[in-house]
């Protein structure tokens, strides 16, 4: 494997290779931009790119849809759950890294058993508990099951792990409260844990399905899946509005993926490999 | 210093400190276990509740009916249809991705430019929202006017029923969703390769071995790990699938003819479409079983120490 020269024809294979495999991944998200900017005449054409490139789908897709309050809907689901997340997960993971009290292994071990508990087997009570509650088609309805994962606990409880006991033990001697010693003092040093569970759940909240489409019921509360799908089911063959859709949903994650690129498959390889 | 009278401290104080931290992390725990409680652990009680009463949500009446939503569920041949379906999609799927995935993974050690860029293009799937995504292969899968089929004319071959056509539907979507974790594969490929010591392909080199002999001698042995957890993990995936299949076949949901239904779109329909709540918590209970007994086989497996 070391040493191998530049102009080894194995190597430019593997460029090739890569190259012609990177084409195929990427070329859904090319034809999908190309065909959301067609006019609907040209839609069915063989040509590859628009003869007549427009914005028009684009525009009747923000004026005439309510696109526009979809994304909100999602913005605001996502980042409320987000801090929600980040807050509750990090306190426990704290919590059960960092402090001693009677039941702390037997509490531990329950939250990491309820990620064994599939989704699908909570929709059905969670959608008679929200109609019992009158949760239904609101913002808590749609939030409230992932407002504490046992996920990040986990994530959370193994790096607290690494944090020193005398960092802490200092900070009480400084007369630091218990609340404080966990805020300003375990936080800080968890900081890339911390980020990639944020970036997660923002983009798991974002995308999310199952429920949303369950409790959802009128049009105004949908999030942008949800939205996307029944507007695309509702469009039939309109073609260039659903593409032009969908690239409003892609876009904004792609740029965020490219921001934090870094980051994001850090965090996967972080969280993957510790399950 | 520090620890000396840290030390000290509880000598002193001691009872009285750890009851006091005791009582702030029970503090710390309360909101999150009641939401555990209220939220994960009485709703998985209560569905397995509700899968042995007849339980429609529009009627009050709802009678205890023992196994009778497993009985009929097992003579109803959309859910065999669901249930085949699912494991060929596992046994379709996670082969393809897993060898795919190393392919890559391998091949990008193999380069120094332009590394970041791959990773990152073969990525970009796995963070696109799956809904918008369904849809796009939706129309790339389009009978007379998707692209592939453009392509397959234009080089003269006969255009495919993708979709429509029952004997490729499973097929054409298993493909949507292997594109979509490939990055992901790629990523946790590329951490246990490099994870794996230089010193091992240095000791086989001098040894005289080359090529493939390194690959199925050392890397794949080392990789173990890595493969187990990554199986686990796509095949609990693909048992869940749910919203690529119904996006990708909205006006018929998991056809042509049943031929790409799964467990869980079966569910949502049983459940949500039909309102037979007690027949979608009877299929719920079987799934996690199923997903159960995978997860603690993974742990035996992954819990016997390595041998190098």
């Amino acid at each position: 494997m070391a040493g191998r020269a530049r102009g080894d024809p194995r190597v430019v294979l593997s460029y090739l290779i890569l190259a012609a495999g990177s084409v195929v991944v990427a070329f859904p998200f090319i034809w999908m931009v190309a065909s959301s900017l067609k006019p609907l005449t040209e839609i069915f054409d063989v040509r590859f790119l628009p003869t007549q490139p427009t914005l028009e789908n684009y525009a009747e897709v923000l004026t005439r849809t309510q696109f526009p309050r979809w994304f909100a809907n999602s913005l605001i689901i996502a980042a409320i759950t987000t801090v929600s997340v980040a807050f509750f997960d990090a306190l426990v993971g704290y919590a059960l890294a960092k402090l001693q009290f009677p039941g702390r292994g037997l509490i531990f071990v329950l939250i990491l058993a309820t990620l064994m508990i599939p989704t699908e087997m909570l929709v059905i009570p969670w959608y008679i508990m929200s109609s019992a509650n009158g949760w239904i088609n609101t913002y808590w309805g749609i939030m409230f099951p992932g407002l504490i994962t046992a996920f990040g606990i986990f994530l959370i409880r193994q790096f607290m792990s690494g944090v020193p006991d005398e960092l802490l033990d200092a900070g009480r001697i400084d007369g630091v409260g218990e609340f404080g010693l966990f805020w300003r003092i375990a936080l800080p040093q968890v900081k890339p844990a911390m980020a990639a569970l944020c970036i997660f759940t923002f983009l798991g909240n974002w995308n999310a399905f199952l429920w949303p489409m369950i409790v959802i019921q009128t049009p105004n509360m949908r999030t942008l899946p949800v939205g996307l799908a029944l507007f695309s089911g509702e469009a039939g063959s309109s073609w260039n509005l659903i593409m032009a859709g969908s690239a409003l949903a892609i876009i904004p994650v792609l740029l965020v993926f490219l921001v934090l690129q870094r980051q994001i498959i850090e965090g996967i390889v972080l969280t993957g490999l510790r399950n | 210093m520090v620890t000396q009278v840290a030390a000290a401290r509880p000598l002193r104080r001691g009872l009285r400190i750890g009851q006091q931290r005791a009582l702030w992390a029970y503090l710390f725990l309360a909101v999150p276990l009641l939401f555990f409680a209220g939220i994960r652990i009485l709703p998985a009680i209560s569905s397995l509740y509700i899968s042995v009463h007849e339980w429609n949500i529009i009627s009050p009446v709802r009678p205890y009916v023992g196994l009778a939503n497993f009985q009929t569920l097992s003579g109803d041949p959309r859910f065999a249809h669901a249930a085949i379906n699912t494991v060929r999609y596992v046994l379709v799927g996670i082969p393809a991705q897993m060898v795919l995935g190393l392919g890559l993974a391998l091949l990008l050690q193999r380069i120094v430019r332009f590394r970041g860029l791959f990773r990152a293009l073969y990525f970009m799937p796995f963070i696109t929202p799956i809904v918008a995504a369904s849809w796009v292969w939706q129309w790339m899968y389009s009978q007379h006017l998707g692209p592939l089929n453009k392509i397959l004319l234009g080089v003269g071959l006969p255009a495919q029923g993708f979709l429509r056509d029952p004997d490729q539907a499973l097929y054409a979507v298993a493909a949507m969703v292997v594109w979509q974790y490939l990055g992901f594969q790629v990523v946790i490929f590329l951490a246990g390769l490099e994870a794996i010591p230089r010193v091992y392909y240095e000791a086989a080199q001098v040894d005289g071995a080359t090529g493939w002999r390194l690959f199925w001698r050392i890397t794949l042995p080392l990789l173990n790990p890595t493969i187990v957890f990554s199986v686990v993990y796509s095949t609990i995936v693909y048992l869940q699938l749910f919203t690529q299949v119904l996006n990708m076949t909205f006006q018929d949901q998991g056809g042509p003819l049943a031929t790409t239904l799964t467990l869980v779109l079966y569910v949502y329909q049983l459940g949500f479409q039909r309102f037979r709540m007690g027949e979608a918590a009877a299929a719920t209970a079987i799934l996690f079983v199923v997903i159960l007994t995978i997860t603690l086989l993974q742990m035996k497996i992954l819990s016997k120490p390595v041998e190098y």
